[in-house]
């Protein structure tokens, strides 16, 4: 099917195609650049364009491709970078050099590799849809190959290497298994059913873990304006979560600082198997420079891969930074389109485009019967640092966690500068008897005590405000002093050094020691002894 | 390729810096135009965006003494280039590439698309070598490296000026710590809108920086639509001449509201959406466009260092173009009215500012071993003083205790000895002194 572009608009094209379907993927220019179809009229077909269309004349060719914009998945995706369309960097590295030029695709620079096949499934043997048919040596990780959508007995089973585009297995009537599937992107992969069972995500960061828990299979988001540690507790959780796999999204955010963090997973090691981090982690970037249809789509790209994981069985993390800036690019997009704008500009689906998106979170019954979950980490940016903006409130209305970035507490360089007033988690009461039962049983307990103890000291700072710390009792000294032990030892955190991570254990172990100096020095007190020898003269 | 040139003298309206063209064949998106005035004059254009034969052509330069009848556009095929040569150093331009220092233009050695194209993130090194400024401000407590972008956020009526004048002249990029005047740094200066006493200040300035250098000077006179392209062009010279002859390359852009307003005043006579305070809603991406072109690559010498001059607008920082600068760039220099009427020079607020990739850039090897904790102490006493200095509005200084006290005298101390600087250029190594000399003296030495 071949047509012509008659129109262009910033990152939209209008085509004179006809018979083409929404979201149909679209071959544009003689430079052959990405695209989707967003629109559909009598007379013309309205496409996003996944890379700038700088250059671009009317008159150029289009073509349909009949498929839908489309992820792969098998084996070999991790330890990869990806941009928003799932074009693997480095091999693009290797053929443009440092600068991307448009209209190259991946699937012409990415070679197929061949892979080795180690069976579980013998010719003969039955197979249901979801089970595994063998395994694939992904570096140090054992990749289960599924039989998708198949059922029957088993004719053949490869049993050694194999080409990517070789089945593995063949049913006896014929039919094929793939390790390979092409998956459309904007369509959630199925499961056999969701299940509401929530066991904790240990990010390793004591304010999370400690008082606003996340739950695998759960969603949170993190708002803050700029210079709030956004990114920097993005990577930390990345670093350091308890899971199996970690997808990194960095959507329309600095190129420097996907630099610093390549820089930094290429060294370091997953605290819970100590293998080196980039074994289980794969990284989607399109940069704020980057075009803005492809970091529409990237967050899509990400979440399908999520999926892909999750299916095998997997804990899978996806963590984005930046929502903002995605809504910004379906705002763009929609601004070039020219339709009916919603509050702020964005448009009035972005509500439940977003709900959409949080809804693919969750723990599932895979198709084969393992239980797999999906846990989705997302920054938010807003305008002035401004809460009440529409994407921070659309993801309120779907979030099951929120851990508010403060200014004054990042000008004050306490990180991770997450309020201990306004954040919440929905998971707390679910996650607590695992804690209570895994970690400690005064978990619970320590948790409500921390709690009380911060929010007199709020009470008090007010007071202090205007009489000054030397107007207050004794005691309310002492509380003081050691919340502010709380906040300098306990909820901040050095990203820089060792402390980075902590495991439930140790921030049990930390605030307990917090706690028991506070009764003490309390008791002491309590006989008649001034504040300053309590404190040893550092009050 | 076109076989025959394409010439139309079919406009349907003039608005502004915009022509709609009408029956154009074949045009391209970005595509340079030349537009023929029916006095004989000569400007150029480009094509914004294509609705069948309908053509929506931006004028860059002025627009006055169009008419409808006698106007012609030719389409050139080309996209809009940077003309490119080493013999471009040391030499000012104005805001469409034209000479303004009475010398003849240059032949170029090839062009380059101005919009450039986006680096590989994966191409990308992380920066980590210091930039010397000589303002301690930045070195100690913010320090610049090579490849970071970093704005000044400025109010109106405050020194930013003479502060970028400062940076122009006294940046150095060092190796390590031996900061020399390294033999291959450049710096790019791009002035937007500028007043005419202004060019004449940093005239004179250029003057003074030992380096090569390269200008760009759009006055506020000059057409609005080359406020949109002097800092495009400013990029592609500066990625020229860091990835193709190895300098370092300072950017200093002043000043971003001048492009941004630019931005909107072009925006609204495109009929486009509105955003936040009229801004279009493109804002972030076109800034970071621009922003985004700083950095270095792996294996490769040379660097693009960013320092755009921002004058937040009612001296809010919350407005849209400091709030969407902020979330580009890799932290922000602000400056405060406060320490200015103080006569504190440069007056730098050093809480809210910020430097995100200075953890890489200072220590041993880099700057001195002590940079990280001085750094830290100065930050963390400064910032107790400057809360104590709230209470002590209410209860007066002889209602606060001892300590207390001395924190407040601390925070005056360091703003009048540390951020305090005057005309004097302070080495990383002076300013490092200078701070263990004041914490020891208050006893805050760990």
């Amino acid at each position: 099917m071949n047509g012509r572009i008659i129109g262009i608009s910033g990152p939209t094209v209008s085509v004179d195609l006809k018979g083409l379907r929404l979201y149909e993927r679209v071959v544009v220019g003689r430079a052959g650049l990405m695209g989707e179809v967003v629109r559909l009229e009598q007379e013309r077909a309205v496409v996003q364009v996944y890379e700038s269309t700088r250059g671009l004349g009317v008159g150029e060719p289009v073509t349909g491709t009949g498929t839908q914009l489309t992820v792969r998945l098998g084996p070999g995706l991790l330890n990869q970078m990806f941009d928003g369309l799932q074009r693997p960097l480095e091999a693009m590295r290797a053929a443009q050099g440092p600068f991307i030029r448009p209209g190259e695709t991946g699937a012409a620079i990415a070679a197929p590799r061949r892979w080795r096949l180690a069976p579980a499934k013998n010719p003969g043997d039955a197979v249901r849809p979801g089970e595994t048919v063998g395994c694939v040596e992904d570096g140090p990780f054992r990749h289960p190959i599924l039989a998708t959508g198949a059922e029957g007995r088993l004719g053949a089973v490869v049993d050694g290497d194999f080409d990517e585009d070789e089945p593995v297995a063949m049913l006896e009537d014929g039919r094929r298994i793939h390790a390979f599937e092409e998956w459309p992107v904007r369509l959630p992969r199925p499961y056999r059913r969701k299940l509401s069972r929530f066991e904790p995500l240990i990010t390793g960061q004591r304010c999370i873990d400690f008082l606003f828990p996340l739950a695998r299979g759960g969603s949170a988001i993190f708002p803050g304006g700029f210079g709030t540690g956004k990114t920097l507790l993005e990577q930390s959780i990345a670093k350091f979560a308890d899971v199996d796999i970690v997808i990194y999204v960095g959507c329309g955010e600095r190129g420097n600082e996907m630099a610093e963090m390549l820089d930094d997973f290429s060294v370091l090691a997953d605290p819970w198997s100590k293998r080196p981090l980039m074994n289980r982690t794969i990284v989607v970037v399109n940069t704020s420079n980057m075009p803005v249809a492809a970091r529409e789509a990237s967050i899509y790209t990400a979440v399908t891969m999520a999926e892909y994981y999750r299916d095998l069985g997997y804990n899978v993390l996806l963590l984005a930074d930046s929502l903002s800036r995605w809504a910004e690019a379906l705002r763009e997009i929609s601004s070039a389109l020219e339709e009916m704008p919603g509050e702020e500009g964005y448009p009035t689906y972005l509500g439940s485009r977003m709900a959409e998106f949080f809804a693919r979170a969750g723990v599932v019954e895979t198709i084969g019967g393992q239980v797999g979950s999906l846990t989705v980490l997302l920054s938010i940016s807003p305008p002035g640092g401004d809460f009440t903006e529409p994407v921070t409130q659309a993801c309120l209305r779907n979030t099951g966690a929120f851990f508010m970035l403060d200014t004054s507490l990042a000008h004050r360089r306490h990180f991770p500068a997450i309020n201990w007033f306004q954040s919440f988690s929905l998971y707390e009461s679910d996650v607590a008897a695992h804690l209570d039962r895994l970690v400690s049983p005064e978990w619970g307990a320590l948790r409500q005590r921390t709690r009380e103890l911060l929010q007199r000291e709020e009470s008090l700072r007010e007071v202090a405000e205007i009489v000054g710390t030397e107007g207050l009792q004794d005691t309310d000294r002492l509380l003081m002093h050691t919340t502010e032990g709380i906040r300098r030892r306990f909820l901040a955190q050095n990203a820089y050094t060792d402390d980075a991570f902590s495991t439930p254990e140790q921030t049990c172990a930390r605030i307990r020691r917090l706690l028991e100096t506070h009764d003490a020095a309390g008791a002491r007190l309590g006989k008649g002894e001034s504040l300053s020898e309590v404190l040893g003269g550092r009050a | 390729m076109r076989l025959s040139r394409h010439s139309y003298s079919t406009l349907r309206s003039i608005q502004g810096p915009l022509l709609f063209v009408e029956k154009v064949l074949d045009a391209r998106m970005g595509e340079a135009v030349r537009i023929l005035f029916p006095d004989g004059r000569e400007a150029e254009g480009e094509v914004l965006r294509i609705e069948r034969e309908t053509v929506l052509i931006q004028v860059i330069g002025d627009s006055r003494g169009l008419d409808m009848d006698h106007t012609r556009v030719v389409l050139t095929d080309a996209i809009k280039r940077a003309p490119l040569s080493l013999a471009m150093l040391n030499r000012t331009f104005g805001g469409s590439f034209q000479p303004l220092d009475d010398l003849p233009m240059f032949v170029p050695d090839r062009w380059a698309p101005v919009a450039g194209f986006p680096m590989n993130p994966v191409a990308r090194e992380r920066p980590q070598q210091m930039i010397e400024t000589g303002l301690s401000c930045i070195d100690g407590l913010n320090t610049l490296v090579k490849g970071q972008k970093l704005p000044i956020f400025s109010c109106a009526g405050l020194p930013s000026r003479e502060i970028a004048a400062r940076i122009l002249e006294h940046a150095r990029a060092g190796e390590g710590a031996a900061a020399r005047p390294a033999a291959g740094s450049v710096v790019v200066f791009v002035a937007l809108g500028l007043a005419y006493h202004e060019y004449a200040f940093y005239r004179q300035t250029l003057e003074r920086v030992r380096g090569d250098f390269v200008a760009f000077i759009n006055l506020a006179k000059d057409p609005v639509v080359e406020r949109l392209l002097a800092p495009r062009f400013g990029l592609t010279v500066a990625e020229y001449l860091a990835f193709e002859h190895g300098r370092d390359v300072l950017v200093v852009v002043t000043d971003m509201t001048n492009y941004c307003d630019a931005l909107r005043e072009v925006s609204t006579a495109r009929e486009e959406l509105p955003g936040r305070r009229g801004y279009p809603g493109y804002l972030y991406s076109d800034l970071a466009s621009l922003y985004e072109r700083a950095g270095r690559i792996k294996q490769q010498a040379g660097s693009v260092t960013l320092l755009p001059v921002v004058t937040m607008p009612e001296d809010d920082i919350t407005h849209p173009i400091p709030d969407l600068t902020g979330y580009i760039t890799e932290g922000q220099i602000v400056l405060s009215r406060e320490l200015h009427q103080r006569g504190i020079f440069p007056p730098v607020d050093v809480l809210p500012s910020l430097s995100r990739l200075m953890q890489r850039g200072i220590g041993k090897g880099h700057t001195r071993e002590d940079h990280r904790e001085t750094a830290n102490a100065l930050y963390m006493h400064y910032a107790t003083g400057r809360d104590l200095r709230r209470l002590e509005a209410i209860v007066g200084r002889d209602g606060m205790s001892e300590a207390d006290r001395r924190m407040l005298d601390f925070a005056d101390a360091f703003e009048r000895e540390i951020v305090h600087q005057g005309e004097a250029r302070r080495s990383i190594f002076e300013t490092l002194d200078l701070s263990r000399a004041l914490l020891g003296r208050f006893g805050l030495l760990a």
